[in-house]
């Protein structure tokens, strides 16, 4: 039988993309920033996270959605701190999609937010190419990981809105070129601010959550 | 698991082309991939095989055309395809570099009978 050729051009994300708009419309209705955090496993992700939420309480209501691939060690954690907290369990899925972020925005009641903190799973690769809805997003890299990620996963760092290096308490005892860092990803994301934090001493949080909060404002 | 979500979607698309098309059958299944986009040719093949088993698309093939990275710096306007993610600009030295290609995905055509 003879073949005839169809033309399609469709992307494969779309289906996400079309969810994603919708979560995207629903936070804007409800005057929510929704914020994709991703980053390795073992970035300190969790952290980082409480680390924003604790410098933001006084000025922003925030509620938090953990995405792991199983478990409720992470929303056990930041509910104890004091936030709500969403768990999304993925059951092996590797990176979270913009359906289930949805379902978690269901259970919140959006008008007693601000700020919608989403940590991803732990994953540089996967994550990327899934749109939540978001406002911003944020790639968060840690001192431990080395300085050569950006060469190694360029997309995460290439669509990104915000760099945060995170753990440069560790700095003297590794390693790392933190110059080349911030080259590499300025190569990749000409402009992108590069913050640099220790969720656990505190240092930098006040310059990323001062850029947070400008993002919130503008 | 990644490439299951995305091959779902894939299959979603073709079966309806093909159905829009009144096609009963699809053959062949063309993808334009760049490379940034994180996608394993050999794990999609692996689970279409799979989930196509009881649709239009049964036993089709599926090609990929990987497009490579391009970039142009947005300084000088030098295009170039980097060799590894070190995007400086070879040509004047700026970090300005914007993608033209490598974010590409998705489902170019189909073949049907």
């Amino acid at each position: 039988m003879p073949t005839r050729r169809i033309p399609v051009v469709e992307r494969i994300f779309r289906a996400n993309e079309g969810v994603a708009a919708e979560v995207r419309a629903l936070c804007r209705e409800h005057g929510v920033t929704l914020v994709n955090i991703m980053a390795s496993p073992g970035a300190g992700k969790t952290t980082f996270l409480l680390a924003t939420a604790h410098a933001l309480a006084d000025r922003f209501r925030i509620a938090v959605i953990e995405g792991d691939v199983a478990s409720t060690v992470d929303s056990d954690r930041v509910r104890s701190e004091g936030f709500p907290a969403i768990q999304i369990n993925t059951g092996g899925g590797c990176h979270l999609d913009a359906r289930q972020v949805r379902g978690a925005l269901d259970e919140l009641d959006l008008d007693q937010f601000d700020l919608v903190l989403v940590e991803n799973v732990g994953n540089l690769v996967c994550p990327v190419g899934f749109d939540l809805g978001e406002s911003l997003r944020i790639a968060l890299s840690s001192v431990p990981e080395g300085w050569d990620k950006p060469l190694k996963y360029p997309a995460i760092f290439q669509r990104t809105d915000a760099v945060v290096l995170n753990k440069i308490d560790l700095m003297p005892h590794l390693a790392f070129d933190e110059a080349e860092f911030r080259r590499l990803v300025q190569g990749l994301n000409p402009g992108v601010p590069v913050i640099s934090v220790s969720s656990t001493e505190g240092t930098g949080i006040l310059e990323w959550t001062t850029w947070l909060a400008d993002q919130l404002s503008s | 698991m990644h490439e299951l979500a995305v091959t779902e979607s894939i299959l979603d698309i073709v079966c309806r082309h093909a159905a829009e098309a009144g096609a009963d059958r699809v053959v062949r299944i063309h993808l334009v991939i760049g490379e940034l986009s994180s996608i394993v040719d050999d794990s999609v093949q692996f689970y279409f095989d799979f989930l196509s088993e009881k649709s239009c698309a049964r036993g089709a093939e599926l090609t990929f055309r990987r497009l490579p990275v391009q970039v142009e710096c947005r300084a000088c306007g030098h295009s170039w395809e980097p060799e590894n993610a070190d995007w400086t600009c070879p040509q004047c030295g700026a970090a300005q570099a914007r993608v033209v290609t490598g974010n590409e995905f998705y489902v170019d055509s189909i073949e049907v009978e």
